[in-house]
Order: C-alpha cells, then sequence, then structure tokens
C-alpha cells in the first residue's frame, strides 16, 4: 500500500516539480535543463500579453472574491433562520452547485446569457432614443465575474454556515438582552466571530476564480485572462516562459490558499 | 428604561403573566400560565427539563413571544417589545460571554448600547465598581476564557447588574460549577440580591438550590404551575404526590380512600393494611375510593428496636435494616417492612447513641407522629 501511496504522489507531484524547475532554466528550450536563471520570469513580467492578461485576471478574482463574500454570507445568515423543506432544498442546491462540473457551468452559463443578449439587444435598441447609439450586451468581464461568482457564492455559504452552527447562538440573545439593536448585535457580536470564515471564504473564492480557465474560456468573450493566455500559447509550443508564468501562479494560489487555512483554523476553539 | 412607566403601576409587583400560552409548532411549552412575582423577591421556577420554565424566563426576557396571554414587567404590557428595549437582564446558563472582549469590555457592553452612550470614563468607572460588588477587582484586562467557571459566573452576573435592571432573570446559573462552589454561589447570590434589592427569577431544575435562595417557588410540569408557595409551604403542605417528590425526600404508600373525616383520611392498601394522615391545605379533596397516597418525610420517622414498646406512636411498623448509609450529620436507613415495602429513614446523630445504630438485619420497629403523615393525590 505504502509504495501505491508514494506512486500516487510522485505521479501527482512530479509534473508540477518539472515545471517549477523548468521555469529556472537558462537555456531556451523546455525538454532540456541548462542551468539554472530566472531570465524567464523577467520576460514573462515584461511582456505585454502577460501583463494585460495579469490584470484582467486580478480585476476578475476581486470582484468575484469581493461579491461572493458579501452575498454568500447575506445567504449563509438568512439560510440559518430556514427551518424544515425549505432549508433541504436550499442545502441541497448550494451542494450541487458546488459539485457541478465547471464545463457545464461554462457552456449553461454561455447558452444562457446568449438568448438573454439575443432577447434584449433588439429591444433595448428599439426603446433607446432616436440618433444615440443603443448599448449593446456581450461577453466580457460582467459574464465572466457573474459566472464565477455563481460557484465561489457557494463555497463561502458553505464555509459560513459552518462557522455559524459552531457559534453559541446564546452571545446573539446575550447582546439583545444588553440592549443592542439587531444590526449593532450583527457587528459587534456576529461579525467578530465568524469573519475568518468570511476572510477565508474570500481568499477560496479569488484563488478559484484566478486560477479558472474552463468557465472563462466560455463566457469571457474578448477578455484574455492568465490561464486563457497560458492556454493560447501552449499551441506554439512550451516555452520556459510558460513555466515561469504557470509557477507564478501556483505560488499565488497556493499562498492564498494556505492564507485561507490559517483563517479558518485560528480561533476556532475559543 | 424608558418603555416602563412606574408611576401608575402597582408598585408591589413587578412580573405579571396572565394566561401566557407558547406554542412551538405542536408542542404547547407553556400552558395558560397566570403567575406574579413581587419587587425585590427571589422567585424561582423549578421543574425537570420541558416543564416550561426556561420557556417562561425566554419570555420574560423578550426571546420568544407569548402565542397567547400578556407578560407584563412593572406593570406595562411588553407583548410585542423586542428584548433589548427590556429593562431585565440574564444571566445565560453556559455565561454567553463574548470571547473577542475582555472582561472590562464584557461587562460594559450594556452601558455602550445605550443612547446616548455614557462617557469612557463613567463606563470604566462603573466596571470596576461592579467588579468590586462581585469581588473580581483587577480582573478587568483578562480575556474571559482565562477565568474559571466561578469567576466567569461572577463576570456574566456583572454583565447583568452593571445595566441596575428592574429584575434579574437567572437560567440554570449554577448547574455548571461543582458541587462545593454551587454552595459558595447560593449563598453569594443571596447576599447579592439583598446587596441591589432587585427581584431576582431563578430557572432551576435542582430542588435543594430552589430551596435554599427563594422566597417563593413556583413548581411546573408539562407547562402547567402545579404549586407555587413558599419553601416551607412546598415542603410542609404539598398539594399532591409530584410536589412531595419533587420537593425533598418522601416515602410514598400507594392506596385507596376508603374513609374521609375532616381533613383525617383513612387508605387502604393492598395488603389489607391501612394508615391515616390528613390532608394538606390547599390539595384538593379526595373522594372514597380514589387513589393516594400516605407521604411521610424520612426525617419524621423514628427507627426503635424491635422489642422497645412505643407508647406514644399509634403507627408501629415492625421491619428489618436492609442498609445504612452514614451521612454525617445524620444515618440513613432503609427498611425493608411487612406490608408497606421498603422504607427510608434519617436518624439524626444527636439521638445516635450507641442502644440506637442498628446493622443490616437487625430487627427494628419504625413510627411516626400521627401529623407527620400527609394524604396526596397521585396527580
Amino acid at each position: 500500500m505504502r509504495i501505491y501511496a508514494i506512486a500516487v504522489f510522485l505521479f501527482l507531484y512530479v509534473p508540477i516539480g518539472i515545471i517549477v524547475l523548468f521555469s529556472f532554466n537558462a537555456g531556451r528550450h523546455a525538454s532540456e535543463l541548462r542551468g539554472l536563471s530566472v531570465q524567464w520570469y523577467g520576460k514573462a513580467l515584461s511582456n505585454p500579453f502577460v501583463g494585460d492578461a495579469f490584470v484582467t485576471s486580478l480585476i476578475v478574482a476581486f470582484s468575484v472574491a469581493i461579491l461572493s463574500s458579501l452575498m454568500g454570507t447575506a445567504a449563509a445568515l438568512a439560510l440559518q433562520r430556514l427551518k424544515g423543506t425549505m432549508r433541504v432544498l436550499f442545502d441541497g442546491l448550494i451542494y450541487i452547485s458546488v459539485m457541478i462540473p465547471g464545463i457545464v457551468i461554462g457552456i449553461a452559463t454561455l447558452v444562457a446569457l446568449v438568448t438573454v443578449f439575443d432577447f434584449l439587444n433588439p429591444l433595448l435598441a428599439s426603446i433607446w432614443p432616436e440618433g444615440t447609439k443603443p448599448p449593446k450586451l456581450h461577453m466580457g468581464y460582467v459574464s465572466v465575474i457573474a459566472a464565477h461568482t455563481l460557484f465561489t457564492m457557494s463555497l463561502v455559504i458553505i464555509l459560513v454556515r459552518a462557522r455559524i452552527a459552531g457559534m453559541d447562538r446564546s452571545l446573539i440573545e446575550a447582546s439583545m438582552d444588553l440592549y443592542a439593536t439587531p444590526w449593532r448585535t450583527f457587528y459587534q457580536v456576529t461579525l467578530p466571530q465568524i469573519y475568518p470564515a468570511i476572510l477565508a471564504g474570500f481568499l477560496l473564492s479569488f484563488t478559484f476564480s484566478f486560477d479558472d480557465f474552463i468557465i472563462s474560456f466560455f463566457v469571457a468573450g474578448a477578455n484574455t485572462t492568465l490561464p486563457i493566455y497560458i492556454f493560447s500559447s501552449i499551441r506554439r509550443g512550451i516555452t520556459p516562459e510558460v513555466n515561469a508564468i504557470g509557477t507564478m501562479v501556483l505560488a499565488v494560489s497556493l499562498i492564498l490558499l494556505m492564507t485561507a487555512q490559517f483563517f479558518l483554523r485560528a480561533r476556532t476553539n475559543r | 428604561m424608558e418603555l416602563v412607566d412606574q408611576s401608575n403601576s402597582p408598585r408591589d409587583i413587578d412580573i405579571e403573566f396572565r394566561g401566557v400560552t407558547k406554542r412551538f409548532e405542536d408542542v404547547v411549552a407553556v400552558d395558560d400560565i397566570s403567575l406574579s412575582v413581587e419587587r425585590g423577591a427571589f422567585f424561582s421556577f423549578l421543574g425537570p427539563s420541558g416543564c416550561g420554565k426556561t420557556t417562561s424566563l425566554r419570555l420574560i426576557a423578550g426571546f420568544d413571544q407569548p402565542t397567547q396571554g400578556e407578560v407584563f414587567i412593572g406593570g406595562s404590557s411588553v407583548v410585542g417589545i423586542p428584548s433589548h428595549k427590556r429593562p431585565v437582564n440574564m444571566v445565560f446558563q453556559h455565561y454567553a460571554l463574548f470571547p473577542h472582549m475582555d472582561v472590562a469590555e464584557n461587562i460594559g457592553y450594556g452601558l455602550r448600547q445605550r443612547n446616548p452612550k455614557p462617557a469612557k470614563q463613567e463606563v470604566s468607572k462603573r466596571v470596576d465598581e461592579t467588579l468590586e460588588l462581585v469581588r473580581l477587582g483587577g480582573y478587568g484586562k483578562r480575556r474571559v476564557w482565562e477565568l474559571s467557571g466561578g469567576q466567569q459566573q461572577r463576570v456574566a452576573l456583572a454583565r447583568a447588574l452593571i445595566n441596575h435592571p428592574t429584575c434579574l432573570l437567572l437560567d440554570e446559573p449554577l448547574a455548571a460549577l461543582d458541587r462545593k462552589l454551587r454552595r459558595e454561589m447560593q449563598i453569594e447570590l443571596q447576599t447579592l440580591q439583598r446587596e441591589v434589592g432587585i427581584t431576582f427569577i431563578l430557572v432551576t431544575h435542582d430542588q435543594e438550590e430552589a430551596l435554599s435562595m427563594s422566597d417563593r417557588i413556583c413548581i411546573m410540569r408539562d407547562g402547567h404551575i402545579v404549586q407555587s408557595g413558599s419553601p416551607r409551604e412546598l415542603y410542609d403542605e404539598p398539594i399532591n404526590r409530584y410536589v412531595a417528590d419533587f420537593v425533598g425526600k418522601s416515602n410514598f404508600f400507594g392506596g385507596e380512600v376508603v374513609e374521609t373525616n375532616d381533613s383525617c383520611v383513612t387508605v387502604k392498601f393492598d395488603s389489607g393494611q391501612v394508615l391515616t394522615g390528613k390532608q394538606p391545605k390547599q390539595a384538593p379533596g379526595l373522594a372514597n375510593g380514589s387513589k393516594a397516597s400516605i407521604a411521610v418525610r424520612p426525617e419524621m420517622i423514628s427507627i426503635k428496636s424491635a422489642d422497645e414498646t412505643d407508647t406514644n406512636s399509634s403507627i408501629a411498623i415492625k421491619g428489618r435494616v436492609m442498609n445504612r448509609i452514614f451521612l454525617g450529620e445524620h444515618s440513613e436507613y432503609l427498611v425493608a417492612t411487612e406490608g408497606y415495602g421498603d422504607v427510608m429513614v434519617l436518624s439524626p446523630k444527636s439521638i445516635e447513641h450507641s442502644s440506637r445504630i442498628f446493622t443490616p438485619d437487625d430487627r427494628v420497629s419504625i413510627s411516626w407522629r400521627p401529623d407527620a403523615a400527609l394524604v396526596l393525590g397521585d396527580t
């Protein structure tokens, strides 16, 4: 059994290790290692296409993280008050939305949005005042942010729900008993108790959105995110530059995931 | 607080329930209860879990609203008024101290919610005074989880008392403490109540706690009040077997009523033997043929050697000692009797000289004064 376990881990991590190693390759071919250097990192960072894709990815990931942590927290607080069948139904829907494959979300969102746009665009054009150019709805930032948020919001809901469930309900009652209005109770007692989960949800949402290729590929329209850029550039062969970009994405993701884990663990015993 | 107008209310009644019912979906937690608590009283709700005592407390605090009826605080109806606008404060069973605040911040929490908010120095002055009151001077900067159970309990008390509530609600406040600390806190709570002079309403399932601290006790079962009265009344004049069983210990001899004569009732047992006893004043009358129990407190029974003849007492039941437990100030005997089952007897140490200490298998005779036996209905 131990041999199998080692084999599995090797199979998983050796390719990743090789990418990291080859990103420091001094030579120009991806297949042979000729001394170590950071020149490809310099190349990657000075490439304007990489820069643009990076900025796009950051904008999308930030918006997704903010939206999903706000809406997810609100939803988690509301769901806590539901009872009976409605609660079972919503719980089920939330878990299902996490399990739906990215490609299904991608295609479904694409089809839904295209249908809505085709319906709304002529309508907007007809009611728009004469002489001005009517707006034309199309795929872009908004569509990719919306699609990512759908998925990541469920993650935030699950994390925050777990935190609320572990929280002593009498703390809220104690606060109300001590003359605090519901709003003051929320930000003086509830929020300090659940913020580690919200923060962890924020970071996980950011990481998910930053790394996502499949959903973005369908609904990003003309915008190129970093994963989409990597995908399109490897069609011209794997270069050490792509390895360097991949390594940077990996490093950012790992740091965020570890921070999220830190927040989830911190103070759970208090 | 501003919502309670005390000028046109009867001064002596602090909390009142008028026909209060609380239903949770199809469960009736509190069923048509009416009661009143005098200002400055130490009042207890006593009963097993699920009897509706905690729900009653939550109705006063405002965490739940009655399905029917009205709750009055200081003479005004508080129906529909949320808990943050009620002039009462609660001490929670597991204290519910805010873990992200230190001791002083916890205690000052209620003051900081006031509108207008008092000045910082005013808050910290009041916090220090209240810390002194609960004998935790100098603990203001501690984290709450660093404190022992007893200290957390006192912080919870201070956090409620600093607001000068008209009434303090205590939900099983001592349940989480060990036995010795519980005794100390019982005395402290009583002293504190006399010092601050406000109404205390306690919820407990521990009869000893209720008996030792309260002025009045309300015994509950299945959402109803079974009996309310002073601890002494409940102990000496329980209206039925449930109350006698819940308050203190009793021996019960179950049978059928065969004769009623003033307050003197004769009960016949399956064995054919009869015993008489008196009925408590407030108890409902018992018809001939109805089920009833003769109840005798273990400390009212005297135990003698079987060959000693007792001239003072009309009752003398022969039996055999099954067990003796030495409890320090008294001994507890279990006596197997002929026709009356096992009887528990408490014998004080003061009368226990060498001739009166019995060991298992000794033949004994037990007896009690006729007025020590109570006749109680089963419900």
